[in-house]
């Protein structure tokens, strides 16, 4: 059980990559990740997802906890990549509905127009 | 220290110095977890041996006897590393016993009883992964026309979890009316948490309610895993869909309710995400076997549906379950 994440940051915009599994072995290690990210008004983030092979309920915990962070401050979290698997976690859970979400196959296209 | 310590320490390295065999060292081996065991400190038993070599080799040289209180002050820092140890462990045998005792008033605490209304027959298991119980199951019953089961889990383990989920029977026990519609429901407990949650904790929690005059079944969720819905006359599944966010992320949320009619045959399965979730060394169990396995036990009561379902995947996973287990099953009899 893995998780890597690389955080890029440039003023008011963040990408991160997060690969491998969430779940409650290494959800906090992703908490710890996130917390390093500078909180201000305004922020972009973007956590693209497409290497996360799988995400228990303590992981969207971290996730949805960082969002609101992030919203608190009028900023903005995108997240990409999502598995079927994932986005499903995301519909079924509504949070699909309040957050800005991107399955996979979105992203290519995504990355064909920049 | 005890002076039969001394004894018995001399006796052995006298044999060893003597013939250093295998056996002596064994007897040396098995001494150290004697002393072990009665706490003896690495630095008191350089002492000894120091003791013991004065004894039997009083000519060597003064620079042999001064190494040996340099080699007992190294020493005494792993002493004490050692009684730290010690009092970790005992600190840990502590803790067990704590929450052996938490788990307990969890249990207790948390108590629901099964309704008995006519034509519903009702199956229960709720299996925690650790001592204490993630999913939370409450029923809500006049235990004449309604018959309601509140499904939920809370995201984030252990104790804390445990302790959310207090707030949750403390919300529902104030909800007396066992005919309040399923969004109401969720619509007053998610007030509570919202209120009262850390950031990153969340319930998700599924409410139905059965009808006998009418047969029908209300739901609502809050992001929680879909119910399923077996039909008899078809002999088919289909999924209960409702919209609905987790309750505990923002304040006002208004959840869809819908209602589905049950003929006689017809159940309804309720679950966590233990049930759905649920891995083998070879990755995820496919949704499909659980739902031929449910399937083929259409015909049972609903308690040994549950329990058999549970028996199963509980053996696919080598009996080490990796998240809390719940499964309810109201079936329609007559």
């Amino acid at each position: 059980m893995n998780i890597q994440v690389v955080l890029k940051e440039e003023e008011s915009f963040v990408i991160g990559y997060i690969s491998g599994e969430i779940d409650a072995f290494t959800a906090p290690m992703l908490r710890e990740k996130l917390a390093t990210v500078q909180q201000k008004e305004k922020l972009q983030v973007e956590l693209n997802m497409s290497e996360v092979s799988y995400m228990d309920s303590t992981g969207l915990g971290v996730i949805v906890a960082f969002f609101k962070n992030v919203n608190a401050n009028n900023g903005h979290v995108k997240l990409t990549g999502l598995s079927p698997r994932l986005k499903r976690l995301f519909d079924i859970t509504g949070l699909g509905e309040i957050m800005d979400i991107e399955t996979d196959d979105k992203v290519g296209t995504n990355h064909e127009t920049i | 220290m005890p002076q039969e310590i001394e004894r018995q320490y001399k006796e052995i390295l006298k044999q060893y110095v003597l013939q250093q065999t295998e056996q002596n060292l064994y007897a040396g081996q098995n001494f150290s977890r004697q002393l072990i065991r009665k706490n003896i400190a690495p630095d008191e038993v350089i002492s000894i041996h120091k003791a013991t070599l004065e004894e039997m080799f009083p000519e060597l040289p003064m620079n042999v006897w001064n190494s040996f209180d340099l080699l007992i002050e190294m020493m005494i820092r792993y002493g004490l590393a050692h009684a730290e140890h010690q009092s970790l462990i005992q600190k840990q045998e502590e803790l067990k016993v704590e929450m052996d005792l938490a788990a307990k008033v969890q249990k207790t605490l948390l108590k629901t009883t099964i309704p008995v209304v006519e034509g519903l027959d009702i199956g229960l298991i709720s299996v925690p992964a650790r001592k204490m119980n993630g999913d939370y199951i409450y029923f809500l019953s006049d235990n004449a026309s309604n018959a309601g089961v509140a499904v939920a889990d809370v995201i984030g383990k252990g104790i804390p979890a445990a302790l959310c989920m207090s707030m949750i029977k403390y919300g529902m026990d104030s909800l007396h009316d066992a005919a309040t519609d399923p969004k109401e429901i969720l619509d007053v407990i998610n007030r509570i948490v919202e209120k009262s949650v850390n950031d990153d904790m969340f319930i998700s929690m599924f409410y139905g309610s059965y009808n006998v005059e009418s047969s029908n079944f209300a739901y609502a969720t809050a992001g929680h895993e879909p119910a399923l819905f077996y039909n008899a006359k078809k002999d088919e599944f289909s999924e209960l869909h409702a919209k609905g966010l987790l309750l505990g992320v923002v304040a006002n949320v208004s959840y869809e309710q819908h209602v589905v009619k049950m003929e006689t045959g017809d159940f309804i399965v309720m679950m966590t995400d233990g049930v759905t979730e649920c891995r083998t060394e070879e990755g995820f169990v496919d949704p499909e076997f659980i739902l031929s396995l449910i399937q083929s036990l259409r015909d049972e009561p609903a308690q040994t549906m549950v329990d058999t379902v549970f028996k199963e995947l509980e053996q696919m996973q080598d009996f080490a379950l990796r998240d809390d287990f719940t499964l309810v099953i109201f079936k329609k009899t007559s």
